[in-house]
């Protein structure tokens, strides 16, 4: 599999860790209580198909991309950079 | 159809034409008193109990391809009792026992070997470590066997003891670990059930979880719409999927476990042999062939297939353990659909809908599970309360955070196992 990083361009997978679910751009408020808490950080659609993950381009610019990609087939769609004002790589 | 050495020999002088096939195909009908969804190793285990143990047999077993062609005919076969965890040791342990008794018990023949397996360990906090695990298998009533450097010798001479980066110190010593027949475990719970009335549906796929007012009345399938009182959902590498039928979200993430198989050897490996820290493990099968596996892909997949990069890593671990395999040739590799939760452990509880029951969340352990999980699973359902030995594996741990059992003790994250 190789991913396209929007800054280096098309890379290997080696060079790429993955985080999960694209879900965890959707940190919730503090104060949001424990299902909110519990859906963001345990339940998952998990879907067998079209999934937006979160990549972190470890050994290459170390910039955190959201990944749609097949979960069956591993073809990826698209790439874009994580939102900049999000706690992405917290 | 009872086999013996007997009944062996008999056929084996009469051309072999004496054997029936050891469970009946059926059709499903229109309505039971138990669906369970997964004609794998836990869902048939989970039917074989339910009618041995609590005398229901109105039972339809559901698989959408064909009996044991899900992850119970995809592993590395390893039978073991040997968590630290409170909830997962005395669960294994269970387990363990049921393995133990299984052949009899099933008439069948799953080669359950008890050869032994072997935790190694490099340095000294790994031994302490160990030591502590070994501490609480022997608690829980389970063997361990501290092994120093000159006694793992004697028993695995084979290894790279001097590597330089992982030199191995020793090792634990589970002697009533081993190896079983993957798919005999699930033919041989198939035909138990079989035998006492559950109806075993091939090629019957799940589409919809029938819902009215919070109790489950039923399932849609390929096969047409079939009404039951209870559901249990047993279908590990399909979790979701499936729980999305219902509405649910599950604390899963679906993952790729690679094994690999070299081609027939001589005798070489005699106990199951890992490497935690090469993220490796190997054993032999009665063919000859070495069966060795290694950690997950480490992106969600649903391709049963690996990646190069850890089949790379894999080879790499086992050539640094044991450089003796380097010359043996690869047949094959194949990958499993893992449910991976949070905290690594597994989910056997109510859903929250009445009447419909989750055993799921297996990791990368589920098939020395299958005995015991099939066994709480049928506790379960025909109780409503969960059996004692399962009774920690409960779905709302994760929002509670009380009990969890992270047993790698990386933290409470998907990403993190």
């Amino acid at each position: 599999m190789r991913i396209t990083c929007p800054i280096c361009g098309a890379r290997d997978r080696r060079e790429f860790t993955v985080k999960g679910a694209a879900l965890a751009l959707e940190r919730p408020a503090r104060d949001a209580g424990d299902v909110a808490w519990d859906d963001y950080l345990h339940n998952r659609d998990n879907p067998a198909g079209r999934s937006a993950e979160l990549w972190y381009h470890e050994t290459g610019c170390a910039a955190w991309i959201v990944v749609v990609r097949d979960t069956v087939t591993h073809e990826v769609f698209e790439t874009r950079l994580a939102d900049g004002d999000t706690e992405a790589g917290s | 159809m009872r086999f013996s050495g007997l009944r062996v020999l008999k056929e084996g002088l009469t051309g072999n034409k004496g054997w029936s096939p050891h469970w009946r195909d059926a059709d499903p009908k229109p309505e039971y008193d138990v669906v369970v969804i997964g004609g794998g190793g836990h869902g048939l285990a989970t039917a074989y109990y339910l009618a041995r143990e609590h005398g229901i047999t109105d039972v339809a077993v559901l698989e959408k391809g064909y009996l044991g062609g899900g992850n119970i005919g995809r592993n590395t076969t390893i039978v073991r009792a040997n968590y630290f965890l409170p909830g997962n040791s005395e669960f294994y342990s269970h387990s363990l026992k049921l393995w133990e008794g299984l052949e009899e018990e099933l008439n069948y023949n799953v080669m359950h070997s008890q050869r032994g397996l072997i935790n190694l360990f490099h340095n000294d906090g790994q031994r302490d470590a160990i030591v502590r695990r070994g501490n609480a298998m022997v608690n829980q009533g389970d063997d361990a066997i501290l092994l120093d450097r000159a006694a793992l010798r004697r028993k695995v001479p084979y290894l790279d003891f001097d590597n330089a980066r992982f030199p191995v110190q020793g090792g634990l010593f589970h002697p009533r670990g081993g190896t079983a027949r993957h798919d005999a475990v699930a033919w041989g719970f198939a035909r138990g059930a079989s035998d006492r009335g559950v109806d075993l549906v091939q090629n019957c796929e799940v589409t919809g979880i029938d819902v009215d007012r919070g109790r489950v009345t039923g399932v849609q399938t390929t096969r047409g719409a079939i009404r039951a009182r209870k559901v249990a959902v047993v279908v590990a590498g399909r979790s979701s999927q499936v729980a999305t039928m219902a509405g649910m979200r599950l604390p899963i993430e679906s993952h790729v476990l690679q094994a690999f198989v070299t081609e027939g050897l001589k005798p070489c490996i005699d106990h199951v042999v890992t490497f935690g820290m090469g993220h490796f493990y190997i054993s032999q099968s009665d063919k000859g062939g070495l069966v060795f596996g290694g950690d997950l892909d480490f992106y969600p997949s649903y391709a049963s297939r690996g990646n190069l990069p850890t089949a790379e890593h894999v080879m790499e671990a086992g050539m640094t353990l044991m450089p003796m395999i380097g010359k043996a040739r690869l047949l094959r590799s194949w990958g499993g659909i893992m449910d991976m939760t949070p905290d690594g452990s597994p989910i056997i509880d109510r859903s929250g809908i009445e009447g419909l029951y989750l055993n799921c969340g297996w990791c990368y352990g589920g098939f020395k599970a299958v005995p015991g999980s099939g066994h709480c699973m049928a506790h379960l359902v025909a109780t409503d309360r969960p059996h004692d030995a399962a009774a920690r594996f409960r779905l709302d741990r994760f929002r509670t955070g009380r009990g969890l059992m992270d047993e790698e003790g990386t933290g409470s994250q998907h990403s993190l196992h």
